[in-house]
């Protein structure tokens, strides 16, 4: 079973992005900043990331820059899941190494076809 | 409400050969009271009553219109498109490499994903297209999709859905919350609106004819009669590209699946012909310049109502 680890300082959208990705076969685990997402992929690294970009302590954009550093850290597929919509944070995030994005608010459709389209599903 | 619905689904058949299962009456509801509170009508049955009298017209297409699905997102189903760049597309620029041009129909292109999706491909494969000239056709029944379709606008969602980011990327604007199909993309695609149930002949000849997820709101005779026009817009080397869940098996002859690529079809091939058939006697590599095939540019189309049915 491919394992995502979801990075969200909300439970509520920390719950909602695991129901939707446990049903299309994924196995969870969840972190709540970016810090303790850099932590929980140098213990394992998974096969996805689905990342929120502000957060307290290390945000989205710093963790992807770290990850990309690591050892096996180019493997997993980032994808952001943010508020933020618009070209310039887009640009951003796809430079710093994330493989696909996603505009909040999301439904189960955009954040399957997501997963879709970076070949995870 | 029964003879009523009875009333309404008579009325859709003939008008947009949509058939309306009894248990697709919930959504009767939900389409079509905002459809009666635009007109000031009083609810179902007076808007029921309304489209039976004559001169009714714009009311009846409003209904038709809101009854009709229109659910459509970028690179559906994704294998269709695949075909299409891996090998519809090769095929075209091969076979028709003297004359440079082929012709896609998007039929039931409801809101423009569809075409814009192939038109985003062939923007992709430059290098490959060249100065080979594509024209693509979008038509629907519905005016109020084709008019979003032409001002390629989308909403946060919509470009969400089967859309990969790099492509929103290049080939959108950002205006607010909404997106925009850049210029050079909506300029690929010509949108003219279009009944399936009249006749099409008047459009010419397409090397491929998209024509997904509409067959299935048909009845079985509908189903075949479409199916059967089609057949007379390709050439013999021509591409039929259907929905997930069509077919054309049990309702036409003409077709037969193209060998490894799902809801494709093509032009039954001559050595699977029954002996005998005298239907079929142009060859593959020669149909598509065969002198006298009429090939009205959308252009021609477009410009005035000569061609009109």
């Amino acid at each position: 079973m491919k394992k995502c680890l979801v990075v969200d300082d909300s439970s509520v959208i920390r719950k909602v992005a695991r129901r939707i990705l446990e049903d299309i076969g994924f196995e969870i685990t969840e972190a709540e900043d970016g810090q303790k997402a850099l932590d929980a992929c140098k213990a394992s690294m998974p096969d996805a990331v689905l990342l929120d970009w502000n957060m307290p302590v290390m945000d989205g954009l710093e963790f992807l820059a770290k990850l990309r550093e690591e050892d096996g850290g180019e493997e997993p597929v980032v994808v952001f899941c943010t508020t933020e919509n618009d070209v310039a944070h887009i640009t951003k995030a796809i430079r710093a190494g994330a493989n696909e994005y996603i505009m909040k608010p999301f439904d189960r459709e955009i954040l399957s076809a997501k997963f879709q389209e970076v070949g995870l599903v | 409400m029964t003879s009523e619905y009875d009333f309404l689904k008579k009325f859709l058949k003939s008008r947009s050969g949509l058939v309306l299962s009894d248990e697709k009456q919930y959504l009767v509801e939900s389409r079509l009271m905002p459809v009666a509170r635009r007109h000031n009508l009083n609810g179902l049955s007076e808007l029921i009553l309304a489209i039976s009298k004559p001169g009714s017209m714009s009311l009846q297409n409003d209904v038709v219109e809101a009854m009709t699905t229109n659910e459509s997102f970028f690179f559906r189903d994704k294998s269709p498109f695949e075909n299409f760049r891996n090998v519809m597309l090769p095929h075209l620029l091969e076979a028709r490499k003297s004359r440079r041009s082929a012709r896609i129909w998007c039929a039931a292109a409801s809101t423009g994903q569809e075409p814009y999706s192939l038109s985003m491909y062939l923007k992709e494969d430059k290098a490959k297209v060249g100065s080979f000239r594509f024209e693509i056709l979008g038509t629907d029944i519905s005016t109020e999709v084709l008019e979003k379709a032409r001002t390629g606008i989308y909403s946060q969602f919509e470009v969400q859905r089967g859309l990969p980011i790099q492509m929103l990327l290049k080939y959108f604007s950002q205006q607010g919350e909404l997106w925009q199909m850049a210029p050079e993309i909506r300029a690929m695609v010509q949108w003219r609106k279009l009944n399936l149930l009249e006749n099409f002949s008047h459009l010419g000849e397409f090397d491929i004819i998209f024509c997904r997820n509409v067959l299935i709101y048909f009845d079985q005779q509908t189903k075949i009669d479409v199916l059967n026009r089609i057949y007379r817009q390709l050439p013999d080397d021509g591409f039929l590209v259907l929905g997930a869940a069509e077919t054309v098996v049990g309702l036409t002859d003409g077709f037969e699946p193209y060998p490894n690529l799902r809801g494709v079809y093509r032009k039954k091939q001559a050595a699977s012909r029954p002996a005998g058939s005298t239907s079929f006697t142009r060859s593959t590599a020669t149909s598509p310049s065969t002198p006298g095939t009429t090939r009205p540019t959308i252009q021609a189309l477009a410009g005035g109502s000569r061609f009109s049915a």
